[in-house]
């Protein structure tokens, strides 16, 4: 098939050239009608691609388009972006600042945030020694499993042991606040859009007083980064409310620094060994990456360097 | 020769040459294949680990550990 269109190609190829109509060494048969394409079908061919166009466009305009339902105040204020120094590639948490971050949400936020998926051991080797870790958990009481009368009692934490929830359910939290419930903070940093800038921004955003024209409920605060505005939290950081045990000066951005990088231990605990695998495998690959290439160019040079040369069986001469 | 040899030898010569010499003996190249995977595991994780650690210097716990630890014995005394 293929064979027999080039030989047809080629037989009016030299037909037109023997009769010199055309000097062009075209392979296809447009040559000379192309120019005079009669007008109504270039006005057709404009015409359609307009309605093509036009209907896209059309289309686009009708159902393409992002609804944004909710205005700016709804949507709360973009969190600023910070150059945190944990978010590299190649550094790990600076375990000093989840030490002190987590001082700030034991005396801070602890007293109305449950952080209920960490476990106390999980801070053991990483912010705290195993005594001292020990000496928290004891603070607090939990239940024992029952005993041979079936009833319950208490007894001091142990390691293995979550941190307690400020209050018992969900019912509690909300009685106790106004009807906001106080969301858990184990995975916060995952589960806010911004993340660490988001919380911080939140933390260190609370304006003296609302801006004028600003409609602030009854019990709520003030905070542009909130979606809507109106939180039920009110400001809980300032300068000196903790005391850092290493002198780090506790105003309110390093207490908000220290306390956003704790809760982004608490959401990614593994991100330190994480970011280490992550290297060595980039860097192994490289290595592999570097020798695949050398062995595909090694079998592949007496391909590419040989010659290929036709030599014609030698006829009787004419 | 030649029999031992799957290539040709015109078109891979160098490899060829080195390869005979860990080849000839399957033993030889198990040993050589196991032992090389451990040698390098072992250097490519003490070396990756100090570069890591040279990246984190004064951020990981084991930087910081020493002030608590310290601390702690003293309070016991």
């Amino acid at each position: 098939m293929l064979g027999r269109s080039i030989l047809r190609a080629s037989n009016r190829a030299v037909a037109r050239q023997s009769l010199g109509k055309s000097t062009r060494a075209s392979s296809t048969a447009a040559g000379a009608e192309a120019a005079s394409s009669p007008f109504y079908l270039t006005l057709t061919a404009a015409l359609a691609t307009a309605a093509a166009a036009g209907s896209t466009a059309w289309y686009y305009h009708l159902y393409g388009q992002e609804a944004f339902a909710m205005t700016p105040a709804e949507e709360g204020l973009h969190a600023t972006q910070y150059p945190w120094v944990h978010e590299r590639f190649n550094k790990t948490f600076d375990h000093a600042a989840l030490r002190r971050g987590f001082q700030v949400y034991r005396e801070v936020c602890a007293s109305c945030h449950s952080l209920t998926r960490v476990p106390w051991r999980s801070m053991v080797g990483t912010m705290h020694t195993v005594d001292e870790m020990k000496a928290f958990a004891e603070e607090h009481e939990y239940d024992t499993e029952p005993n041979n009368e079936g009833e319950i009692e208490k007894r001091p934490g142990k390691l293995s042991d979550y941190i307690p929830a400020p209050y018992p359910n969900e019912e509690a939290a909300r009685a106790a606040n106004g009807g906001a419930l106080p969301p858990d903070l184990s995975l916060i940093t995952k589960g806010r859009h911004g993340g660490c800038n988001y919380i911080f921004s939140l933390l260190t955003g609370y304006p003296d007083e609302p801006p004028a024209g600003a409609a602030v409920a009854e019990g709520m605060n003030f905070n542009p980064y909130f979606p809507g505005t109106g939180i039920a939290m009110a400001r809980v950081l300032f300068d000196g409310v903790v005391e850092y045990e290493d002198g780090t000066p506790a105003t309110t951005s390093q207490m908000a620094k220290d306390v956003v990088e704790f809760l982004n231990w608490s959401a990614e605990p593994e991100m330190d060994e994480r970011k280490k695998m992550g290297v060595k495998a980039v860097a192994l690959l490289t290595g592999l990456f570097a020798v695949s290439v050398w062995v595909k160019r090694y079998k592949w040079a007496p391909l590419k360097t040989r010659k290929i040369v036709y030599s014609p069986p030698i006829g009787p001469r004419r | 020769m030649a029999g031992v040899c799957p290539y040709s030898l015109s078109q891979f010569p160098y490899l060829h040459c080195y390869v005979q010499t860990f080849i000839r003996k399957n033993t030889v190249l198990l040993t050589t294949a196991f032992a090389g995977a451990f040698a390098f595991e072992l250097a490519f994780d003490i070396t990756s680990n100090k570069v890591w650690d040279s990246w984190n210097q004064g951020r990981q716990w084991k930087d910081i550990k020493h002030r608590y630890m310290v601390k702690e014995e003293e309070d016991d005394e």
